[in-house]
């Protein structure tokens, strides 16, 4: 802000010692950039810490209600499609993938190495969301979203469909706790793609400054701390994904 | 850890790291072992093994997220404070889910 | 009575002409600020605002329960007062009372750096304030909501028709706001110290701010998701907490709790490092076992997370739950103890002056003690089940809250006020306010523990006539109280203009933010602070006076 700017010149006269040498990204009130970008570091680690309090609320719940009901859990998990569910935690560990060598681009001053590891980033989340609202699709068709819309009738009388035998049916009050499931599933899911939308938001800005020969001075913590925000809700991915649709796929 | 080096720059008398960085080789090897992970996750999951299915699939996305935490993210080459800061959510995480947990499955133990 | 004060002559003194009040001008300048002395202003006056509309309301509540009939509101109308009442008090004023006034000003200073770590995530936070006070306020006037401030499911899910959607997501926002403060306060202590100011050296009030902004970081994540969930699932009708679908009522509790019990523990522990300031300060003592004192705030933060479902033992938990966090509970009991025997130390043979700070510390140490006592009896699973839910609960609270909070953070506006404003408050009159805001007190919560233990039940708007003579006690205590916070606000206003020049250090005290000017340059200090000596030694202090008495003369 210039209210502290202004001060900060006449101040800072006192020890001009080494204020010739900072470089101009450097904010008023650092003593020097190592000191700034291991304040922003620990600043994203923190937030990240936030981030898994988040979430645990919801893997509480989750764990809870798997005791509770496990044949709807495992009911409910062998109506999602695994294939998709495969994929997309393929296409999430390669954007991670991406973007940890955009984050070496940047290390090593690689301004095209950065832009088209950023535009692959950028791809791929985008790719990932397109997967996951295909998915939300069919569990709309199917009537699997929780609320007035629900039905957990293929549960009672399940049918079988595309070569693959029927499951087994459910009795019809274990049959209605899969909609705790499915209210996990898109509480856990849906938080976890609200994170991508907003990355993917950062990211393309940060993609905008990087075609512009942005983060080629050095000055790369913004790339860094995106980085670690991108990985970590890859990791949340790691979890939900054997959580939400690997549950005794044998049976 | 030849990559943490006690630094004394007067402000701060901390562990400082130098800032090291991860060959695109390091990430190579990780992203091949994660996409492994999830082909071995995916085909553990089509075997009956009762309870350790689920310690199977845990147990491999535990060690997945290991290995971002690590090697992506950077932490086996960080100061000792990112590393006490994941150490603090993860347990904070543990106590929120384990001490819920065990209201639940005492209750099925009944009265005294 | 003696007096440490020590002004400068009011006849040549002048308020430094260049300070962080004057360095710019015009409405912009504070809504755009960065400086964390300018936020810390903003801040006090928006939770004072706050706390005025939720005294009113604790006032509404005490005339209703004048009598035991519900004649001055209908009984709906009454719970949606208490539950604003609770909201606005539990997350707009005392969860930033502390840290986002007193501790955005000082801990910068404290620690010797120029400002927090994050000026603009400072700024963001408290317009995040704004828009969740907003917010709520919207709430309250478009209807209220009559949950109470924990939104007890199935209640606040399914059967209440009012503002719950609205009024959760105020929380949530305010929330974010909390989690920035002490994001920003831990990067700060943690990468922001000056030369030389390790961490035994830091005074214990950035301990204990600390150590709430660990609770703040970790605990409140989780009311953020517990509240998510409660509006989805009035929404768009999702079964995580409704039985009829499967889910588990209590959940939400265990969820609930988790955050609000160290909520408990966010709010006293940097009212605590108040304390610990104070004490040492008005009797001329370093802080008696101060490393154990420092510590202690850390055992609290981390004790504060295994305690959660001693609020539920009533609920439907495990006997076994109800067994292991009853015995985790007595815990907390000793971090707690530790501090208030160890600022009894700090007293014994120190050099006791009676300021308006010190008057309120006491009031804290005094009240918190009892508060604090009764809440093993809540504790405890067995007088629990007896007492849980009736008044004896909410006096247990108040006495922690009001009566330890709420004096903690008045001492520390008496005590930083000279700093902030470069001028002084007026000392007779504050010290009348301190006496009355404690017998005010007094009278308004000790009859309701009287009250519990009849078993007089909490949120109701009435009651059997036998319980109307400590009812109206308490509600005569409550006008007292009233009055006793209304006098400060008036007279702190008034000393803007006509208090005394305070000079840089009044009360002769050892912070580093007392050795620089009042009101402090925007960028707090001329040069970084190289920091050799101990917290609280006071001979150091009479050593650099010394030194320039001989410089100058």
């Amino acid at each position: 802000m210039s209210d502290s700017q202004a001060v900060a010149t006449t101040v800072d006269a006192g020890h001009a010692g080494g204020h010739a040498a900072h470089p101009p990204y450097q904010r008023h009130h650092f003593v020097s950039m190592e000191q700034q970008n291991e304040t922003t570091n620990f600043g994203m680690w923190l937030f990240l810490l936030t981030e898994i309090m988040f979430f645990g609320g919801m893997f509480t719940a989750y764990l809870i209600y798997r005791n509770w009901y496990y044949p709807a859990f495992v009911a409910a998990s062998h109506t999602l499609n695994i294939i998709e569910g495969t994929a997309n935690t393929g296409v999430l560990i390669t954007s991670s993938f991406t973007m940890a060598l955009g984050v070496w681009c940047a290390e090593t001053k690689r301004r095209k190495g950065l832009v088209w590891s950023l535009i692959a980033t950028f791809i791929l989340g985008l790719v990932f969301l397109g997967i996951k609202a295909d998915e939300y699709h069919e569990k709309w068709v199917l009537h699997h979203v929780p609320g007035t819309y629900f039905s957990a009738q293929a549960f009672v009388h399940p049918t079988a469909e595309d070569g693959k035998p029927a499951e087994k049916p459910l009795a019809p009050d274990m049959a209605a706790h899969t909609e705790v499931y499915f209210s996990l599933y898109f509480a856990m899911t849906g938080m976890h793609a609200l994170h991508m939308i907003i990355g993917i938001g950062i990211l393309s800005f940060m993609l905008f400054r990087a075609t512009r020969g942005a983060y080629m001075d050095g000055n790369i913590a913004f790339v860094e701390n995106f980085g670690l925000y991108w990985h970590f809700v890859d990791i949340i991915w790691i979890f939900l994904f054997p959580l939400l649709y690997l549950i005794s796929r044998y049976s | 850890m030849a990559d943490l080096q006690t630094e004394h720059h007067g402000h701060e008398p901390e562990q400082h790291s130098e800032h090291k960085v991860v060959s695109p080789k390091v990430y190579g090897v990780i992203f091949l072992i994660l996409l492994v992970g999830t082909a071995l996750t995916v085909w553990a999951s089509y075997w009956d093994v009762g309870p350790w299915n689920a310690a199977i699939a845990l147990g491999i996305a535990c060690t997945k997220a290991t290995l971002v935490v690590l090697f992506f993210m950077h932490v086996k080459y960080s100061s000792k404070l990112t590393k006490l800061t994941v150490g603090a959510g993860l347990f904070t995480f543990l106590i929120l889910v384990g001490m819920s947990l065990a209201d639940y499955f005492t209750r099925a133990w009944g009265q005294w | 009575m003696s007096t440490i004060v020590s002004l400068p002559d009011q006849a040549t003194a002048r308020i430094p002409k260049r300070n962080y009040l004057s360095n710019e001008n015009g409405l912009l300048s504070w809504l755009l600020t960065g400086d964390h002395k300018r936020i810390a202003i903003l801040y006090l006056i928006s939770i004072t605002f706050f706390f005025a509309i939720g005294g009113t309301l604790a006032g509404l509540i005490r005339l209703e329960l004048l009598t035991p009939q519900s004649d001055l509101f209908a009984a709906d109308t009454y719970n949606k007062i208490f539950t604003m009442h609770g909201v606005i008090m539990v997350f707009l004023f005392l969860v930033p009372s502390v840290p986002a006034t007193i501790g955005n000003f000082v801990i910068p200073i404290m620690v010797g750096a120029k400002d927090l770590a994050f000026p603009k995530i400072n700024l963001l936070s408290w317009y995040l304030y704004l828009a969740g006070g907003a917010m709520t306020l919207w709430a309250m006037i478009s209807g209220g909501v009559d949950t109470g401030w924990t939104f007890t499911t199935p209640l606040s899910t399914h059967f209440s028709n009012t503002n719950v959607v609205t009024t959760g997501l105020a929380i949530f926002v305010a929330g974010f706001s909390s989690i920035f403060t002490g994001l920003n306060f831990i990067v700060t202590i943690h990468r922001m110290r000056a030369p030389g100011m390790t961490w035994f050296k830091l005074p214990l009030f950035v301990w204990s701010n600390y150590a709430g902004s660990i609770l703040m970081v970790l605990g409140t994540p989780v009311l953020a998701i517990t509240l998510v969930l409660v509006v989805l699932e009035r929404t768009i009708g999702i079964g995580v907490f409704d039985p009829a679908k499967g889910g588990d009522p209590i959940l939400f509790q265990h969820l609930f709790w988790f955050y609000s019990h160290p909520a408990v523990y966010i709010m006293i522990l940097p009212g605590m490092g108040v304390i610990s300031e104070v004490v040492s300060t008005f009797s001329r003592k370093r802080v008696f076992g101060y490393t154990a004192v420092a510590f202690s705030s850390v055992a609290i933060a981390v004790f504060g997370f295994f305690v959660w479902a001693h609020h539920m033992f009533i609920m439907g938990v495990s006997n076994y739950a109800v067994l292991v966090f009853s015995l985790l509970t007595m815990l907390v009991a000793v971090p707690s103890a530790i501090k208030i025997f160890n600022w009894a130390f700090t007293l014994y043979k120190g050099s006791i002056t009676f300021e308006t700070p010190m008057l309120y510390a006491f009031g804290f140490m005094g009240l918190f003690t009892i508060g604090g006592l009764t809440g093993v009896f809540l504790g405890s699973s067995g007088t629990d089940i007896h007492l849980t839910e009736t008044y004896f609960i909410v006096a247990h609270f108040h006495f922690v809250m009001v009566g330890g909070m709420l004096m903690a953070f008045l001492s520390g506006i008496h005590f930083w006020w000279p700093k902030m404003t470069g001028r002084m408050y007026p000392e007779k009159i504050s010290q009348l306010a301190a006496v009355v805001t404690f017998i005010g007190f007094n009278f308004t919560f000790f009859p309701q523990f009287l009250l519990g233990m009849l078993g007089m039940p909490r949120r109701y708007a009435a009651y059997p006539p036998e319980f109307q003579v400590l009812n109206v006690f308490s509600t005569a205590g409550a006008s007292i109280l009233g009055i006793g916070y209304l006098l400060p606000i008036l007279y702190l206003i008034w000393s803007l203009k006509y208090g005394k020049i305070a000079g840089n250090n009044p009360w002769q005290a050892t912070g580093l933010e007392w050795q620089i000017q009042s009101p402090p340059l925007t960028e707090n200090f001329v040069e970084i602070p190289i920091v050799t000596q101990e917290a609280y030694d006071y001979e150091w202090l009479e050593r650099q006076k010394e030194h320039e008495v001989t410089h100058v003369g």
